[in-house]
């Protein structure tokens, strides 16, 4: 094990420079200003240890809008780099590194955290529970999932980045081609992260069947809590398979096994296969929590019903099992002959039936309805025309022959960010309006929400549409550059001004996050949107660290919505009020984050003698864990009913 | 208001795209040289008259939709029905669909086993065969029959129809000529097949489409259709003007590198088919240290290999004889 302190650091590059001197800056500010305003206690007791599940909401959220600008940034150079041929800006061996860190944090530390953090806030509230099942190991599927994403990100400017692609194809991404250790980044990082994945998908499945309020049956759950459920449930099967295939990747880099080596008989589309068992459920993972996202908002904001809820719930467990059974669409071109092709062609083309179900249930959702244009609704209304030139190009990606065409082609590139961008970023943003008042107390502006809107529509479309044609101009996915005679340069530089427009939109999020912190007006109305139909809207604003001061009776859907109209439920006897048993803290699940980062750091090195101490740290965790005896606390009745006091009685439906 | 003003100038600067990219550029895919492509945009054009009507109906019926029933301080007090959903309709917005998937997998199929075949009215032409290795960052032709090797770029008749038997010497890549058919990958250690046909003299570009490295971007080939008669004139050439390769100089060239247009009078498949389960490997993890840290290579375990190689090959002999005998 010898350590070559004068390679550790990557060099030669003045942005990779600037970055390296930007991070340790940034944490020289962060450390500073914590101390100076002495403010450790307060995030390591407040947040890190806790595991209140809309505080771990809030870390994800915050964790995914970090992610989001890395990725963003990593978008922009590639479109910078394009905008002109033969451009110098990026070398190929940057830019290779630029894309592939692009998918993997925008799919699994963006999207996915994003998503999570999302379902951590509204899954307990719209089921009517007081937290998750297992509140300590939300907390540590949290650490490892951040452990996965900080070891990810610090790969490119710490012995380079993964430079194989987001789906890092083997024999690239072995050793023989690719002999650096950027790709023992990929194998080691994503699956620290993907353990945390998994005890989420485990968590969420326990906590909605286990822990729905009296009388909330499956098939009155909320939409979205449906999809959180076939999300979970997903991730549940498909995650163990990226696992293994991490795992035997990692062998092969690490330990000189021949999985998927083009020398001692490995097999290199093994690891195409395994990659997209796993990889094409993984895309329905972050599509159907956004899904249900905007079954919620278009129900609250047309003040209908959602149209044909059953069939909506029998799409997506269609979709789901669907999901499972085309995987080899994304190589129809490995030449595995007509017959394998047609299978895979109709599997694939049959996720639009149901799916398109779904969208003509939105729309009827929405026919005879009051529709307000909301930031929340817009979001969702401008979901459904982008994602349907997603879905409809997707079509024409499954028709197997066609696709012999489209394949690795900037087509399929459109294609995707057309479905990935309305399908998870627009319902996360519309998620992020619809529930912020919820969590926080006030809404975040409209008036900028709506150049937020429309920069980030704009955008969008500007830089992606015209990729459908550079497609079929025989433009391909993942060159670093083109030449002059191409006939390229047009569109691509189209794309590339989207894209500014794109970043703009971004800013102006932030924007209105830093605006409404300061300005917007505060709130502690339980329904702010007035319409609001499920549970989590029927407790108070802020949400108390206890949820609900007595757990809610449920008889239909929409719960909330029938409380309402019945005027019923909204009374509070001050004799029910018992005190409530809340799960305590745990430093845990922080330091074992902790542990697997610097683990996951070691080999990635190949030092495995450090990497086995630190293995020690992993194993005396799990063992402290389990002797562990950490009871909770109980909430006194005093704190409750003095809370419940403040916001009910302010309430114009106020209790007697 | 302001939503429908968006749509009409987003739908406005889509028509522009659209009028735009037609005039300036040309879609190689919408312009095939020969059936197989032909058949595939066949194809998509057929995909597109279904693809469109789902476009204008679902987005005619937003469209209307978000207009009729928007809210306006006249409708403050309107209270929307409380519909539950309707059967019906569910049911005829789940048999449309079916019935356009059916649609569209019909010539789907028919394309996908077409693909495989000679394309009608050139069965009775025998094909040309040509190998095609793909190594980091080249293309490698070989025409066995005529004894002719070339690097990036290939020569093939018109009117005659062509298999191409692909496979590599490396990594993955993938054997596209959009104007002449779709693409196909290229494995090390199996053989995959295009069977092509251009009926039309010209230049089309050819490329790998499938990331492998740092020269990816570079990695593009040349293909001239020819007439027979310049075909024949080019092979007479090529056998009598270019130097022969040998096992040394055909090493370097497999090294990862950018080479311009190469022509050889013999070709390597004398000492090695890539596509054969125990070829040997010709690779160097060496070669390919980049920036950043190093890591540790196996080259112990590729000695190892290489002795298991010999047993294999007396295998193989046995194997070879077998297939012969077909």
């Amino acid at each position: 094990m010898d350590i070559k302190w004068d390679q550790l650091l990557v060099s030669g590059d003045p942005l990779i420079l600037g970055s390296q001197i930007a991070i340790v800056l940034t944490m020289v500010g962060v450390v500073a200003a914590l101390s100076y305003f002495k403010k450790w206690k307060w995030l390591w007791n407040g947040w890190l240890t806790s595991v209140d599940h809309k505080r771990i909401g809030i870390m994800y959220i915050i964790m995914g809008v970090l992610m989001f600008f890395r990725g963003g940034v990593d978008g922009l150079m590639m479109k910078a780099q394009t905008a002109v041929p033969e451009n110098t800006f990026l070398d190929a061996q940057h830019y290779n590194e630029v894309f592939t860190t692009h998918g993997v944090i925008m799919i699994l530390f963006m999207a996915m955290p994003m998503l999570i953090g999302i379902m951590n806030i509204v899954i307990p509230l719209q089921i009517g529970a007081r937290d998750v099942a297992f509140p300590q190991l939300n907390l540590l599927s949290f650490w490892l999932t951040f452990a996965g994403a900080m070891l990810f990100n610090v790969s490119f400017v710490i012995g380079g980045s993964p430079d194989a692609g987001w789906t890092s194809y083997f024999p690239l991404a072995g050793k023989e081609f690719t002999p650096g250790v950027g790709n023992n980044y990929y194998m080691i990082a994503l699956q620290i992260a993907g353990i945390g994945t998994l005890m989420t998908g485990i968590n969420f499945i326990v906590t909605i069947l286990k822990m729905r309020t009296k009388g909330m049956t499956l098939m009155r759950m909320p939409m979205f809590t449906w999809t959180s459920l076939i999300t979970s449930l997903i991730i549940v099967i498909a995650f163990p398979i990226f696992t293994v295939t991490l795992l035997l990747g990692m062998m092969d880099r690490l330990y000189g096994t021949h999985f998927f080596t083009v020398s001692g008989g490995g097999l290199d589309m093994l690891w195409s296969n395994l990659f997209w068992l796993w990889g094409h459920p993984e895309v329905y993972i972050v599509i159907l929590p956004a899904f249900g996202i905007y079954s919620e908002i278009i129900a609250t904001f047309t003040k209908k019903r959602l149209f044909g809820y059953g069939s909506m719930v029998i799409s997506i467990v269609l979709i789901s099992a669907l999901s499972m059974l085309v995987w080899v669409h994304h190589f129809y071109t490995m030449g595995v002959g007509p017959a394998v092709n047609t299978v895979f062609s109709i599997t694939t083309m049959m996720i639009s039936i149901p799916t398109g179900v779904k969208m003509f249930n939105w729309l009827f959702t929405m026919r005879k309805g009051r529709i307000e244009f909301t930031a929340p609704m817009m979001w969702a209304l401008a979901f459904i025309p982008t994602f349907l030139i997603g879905g409809v190009t997707g079509v024409m990606l499954a028709m197997a022959a066609a696709d012999f065409q489209y394949h690795n082609t900037l087509f399929l590139v459109a294609h995707f960010h057309y479905t990935l961008i309305p399908g998870v970023v627009y319902a996360v943003f519309a998620a992020l309006y619809y529930w912020w008042p919820k969590v926080f107390g006030f809404k975040l502006s409209e008036k900028i929400g709506k150049w937020h809107f429309w920069l980030f529509n704009i955008g969008f479309n500007l830089t992606f549409f015209p990729m459908f044609f550079l497609g079929l101009q025989g433009a391909v996915r993942r060159s670093y550059t083109y030449s002059e005679e191409s006939g390229f340069q047009p569109l691509f530089l189209l794309s590339g001004v989207g894209a500014l427009i794109l970043a703009a939109g971004f800013a102006a999020l932030c924007y209105n996050i830093y605006w409404s912190i300061r300005h917007a007006e505060r709130t502690t109305a339980n329904d702010p949107w007035g319409n609001a139909r499920t549970l989590e809207w029927a407790t108070a604003t802020p949400v108390p660290h206890y949820n609900f001061a007595t757990l809610p009776e449920v008889d239909s859907l929409d719960a909330y919505w029938e409380m309402k109209k019945n005027n019923k439920g909204f009374t509070l006897d001050k004799n029910q009020i018992k005190p409530i048993h809340m799960p305590g803290n745990s430093g845990l699940p922080a330091i074992m984050g902790g542990i697997f980062l610097v683990f996951g750091f070691f080999l990635v090195f190949e030092w495995h003698l450090l990497a086995a101490i630190v293995g020690i740290g992993i194993i005396a965790g799990l063992i402290m864990r389990s002797f562990e005896s950490n009871d909770g606390y109980h909430v006194p009745v005093d704190e409750i009913v003095k809370h419940e006091r403040t916001w009910r009685g302010e309430s114009k439906w106020k209790a007697k | 208001m302001k939503k429908k003003k968006g749509l009409l100038v987003s739908a406005m600067s889509i028509l522009l795209l659209l009028v735009l990219s037609g005039c300036e550029t040309n879609l190689v895919v919408f312009d095939p040289k020969g059936p197989q492509a032909r058949a595939i945009m066949d194809l998509i054009n057929w995909s597109f008259i279904w693809i469109g009507l789902v476009l204008v109906v679902v987005v005619g019926l937003f469209v209307y939709i978000i207009w009729k029933y928007r809210a306006r301080p006249e409708n403050a007090d309107y209270e929307p029905p409380d519909e539950k959903g309707n059967h019906k309709l569910e049911v005829i917005w789940t048999l449309i669909p079916i019935v356009i998937v059916i649609l569209l997998t019909i010539p789907t199929v028919k394309t996908l086993y077409a693909l495989e075949e000679v394309p009608e009215g050139y069965e009775d032409v025998e094909p040309l065969v040509i190998h095609v290795t793909s190594a980091d960052w080249k293309w490698i032709f070989s025409y066995p029959e005529e004894d002719i090797e070339t690097v990036n770029y290939v020569n093939i008749p018109v009117d005659r129809p062509v298999t191409f038997k692909l496979t590599s010497a490396g990594t993955m890549q993938s054997f596209w000529i959009p104007s002449l058919a779709g693409q196909e990958y290229t494995m090390n250690k199996m053989e995959t097949e295009l069977i092509v046909v251009a009926d039309e003299e010209g230049s089309f570009f050819g490329r790998n489409t499938n990331f492998n490295g740092e020269g990816y971007a570079g990695m593009e080939f040349e293909v001239q259709a020819q007439s027979p008669a310049d075909y024949e004139k080019w092979v007479k050439e090529a056998k009598e003007l270019s130097p022969k390769l040998t096992e040394e100089e055909y090493k370097e060239l497999l090294k990862p590198t950018h080479l311009g247009r190469l022509t050889y009078s013999n070709t390597h498949l004398d000492w090695v088919d890539h596509a054969d389960h125990n070829a040997e490997l010709y690779i160097d993890p060496e070669l390919y240290r980049g920036h950043g840290y190093p890591g540790k290579i196996f080259t112990e375990d590729e000695n190892e290999n290489s002795e298991n190689h010999e047993n294999m090959n007396m295998d193989e002999e046995e194997h070879g004889g077998e297939h012969s005998g077909h």
